[in-house]
């Protein structure tokens, strides 16, 4: 079994200063439908020096509820995007996992994928969590696709959670557990 | 309902304010029955004294006044005023006109009395008819079937199973996501209002 939790054949999992993550936020927040795709609210045009200064606030103490780690790519080393764990529960063993691909041409190409399946692989073999749960829109296709691929089975869905373009959109709910993951690795060796 | 009916005041309770003295010594009192504590959520259960309570109020308040997507209220008896519970709608996107509402009657010598219900029907109002919301969810754990019967009987309807995210006693439990639409609230308001 692969040791190396954070390094794929496509993308690795890292930690970067501040004004890497800024510079790259900044930019990817002006696309309009990165956002859409991540987030429900209103979306703001955060300058590069406000999101370093939250970057920088970071730094100051670790939150035991979330982890979060940049994509790079195996090759050309570029950041691409970012993967999250929050809500932890330690107790419960139980977290929702987040994940954007800022850079467009890097879509639909198995990177997000990959970069989901070493998140997983850190969330079962070093947190050792009970489960992983996300929550996708449902006009995220590409999103949803993924994420069945690499396991996770749909719980359910909030109706009308989303108002956008003057339609109503549900939130899909999905979920993996522990069990199911690794009855999975080994179908995979 | 008009613009005269209260929203605050039901037929055996009344929303109101915090009361920073006397409030901190009752609700700390109800957080000494873990089991209370268990009931609303999935937070670890831990009793807290009146002084980190006061400082909890304080930090509500604080929270209320700076998110702007936070609404709190304590749960009391209508006449004389006694601390039954609280509620709060939280989590509200006023863009998507979505909030989450959490609510609890501590005492359980207080539970089974209708109070919940009055509450309750205060704060769909609230949440539809004053805030405008689109819809309204609650998040609750299997292992509180009192309170899923109570939601549903108000129109909720279980649409998310987060199986197994709930850990307790050595075992696990789903948590399921309630949610209620303006439009299922309106329609059975309707109902209720044809049959009186």
């Amino acid at each position: 079994m692969n040791h190396e939790l954070l390094q794929g054949k496509y993308v690795r999992l890292t930690a970067e200063n501040p004004e890497v993550n800024a510079s790259a936020e900044a930019r990817w927040w002006q696309d309009s439908e990165y956002f859409r795709l991540l987030d429900s609210e209103s979306p703001h045009l955060w300058s590069e020096k406000k999101l370093k200064e939250w970057f920088e606030k970071g730094l100051e103490k670790e939150d035991p509820h979330s982890f979060g780690f940049s994509i790079r790519t195996v090759e050309g080393d570029k950041v691409i995007g970012f993967v999250a764990l929050f809500a932890l529960s330690w107790k419960d063993g139980d977290t929702l996992a987040a994940i954007a691909i800022g850079e467009r041409e890097y879509w639909g190409k198995g990177f997000g994928t990959e970069a989901m399946n070493l998140l997983l692989g850190y969330t079962f073999r070093e947190l050792n969590l009970r489960r992983v749960g996300l929550i996708v829109f449902e006009y995220n296709l590409r999103a949803i696709r993924s994420y069945e691929k690499v396991g996770f089975i749909h719980e359910g869905r909030i109706r009308g959670a989303m108002l956008r373009e003057g339609k109503r959109w549900d939130w899909l709910m999905m979920g993996l557990l522990r069990e199911e993951w690794e009855a999975r690795q080994k179908e995979v060796v | 309902m008009d613009i005269q009916t209260s929203l605050y005041e039901g037929k055996l309770i009344r929303l109101g304010p915090i009361d920073h003295e006397k409030d901190p010594e009752v609700e700390s009192r109800w957080t000494h029955n873990l089991a209370y504590l268990r009931l609303l959520g999935a937070s670890p259960a831990r009793p807290v004294s009146p002084a980190q309570m006061k400082k909890k109020y304080e930090a509500i308040e604080k929270e209320v006044e700076e998110s702007k997507n936070i609404f709190y209220f304590t749960i009391r008896c209508r006449e004389e005023g006694r601390l039954l519970g609280f509620a709060r709608i939280d989590w509200i996107e006023w863009s998507n006109g979505t909030g989450n509402l959490t609510m609890g009657v501590g005492d359980p010598q207080d539970r089974g009395k209708g109070y919940g219900s009055d509450a309750l029907s205060l704060l769909l109002r609230l949440a539809f008819a004053e805030l405008n919301l689109y819809r309204l969810s609650v998040v609750l754990g299997e292992d509180n079937p009192v309170a899923l019967q109570f939601f549903k009987r108000f129109g909720f309807m279980e649409e998310v199973r987060r199986r197994k995210a709930l850990h307790r006693d050595g075992r696990t439990w789903d948590l399921l996501h309630l949610g209620l639409l303006a439009d299922e609230w309106r329609a059975q308001i309707r109902n209720d209002g044809n049959e009186s």
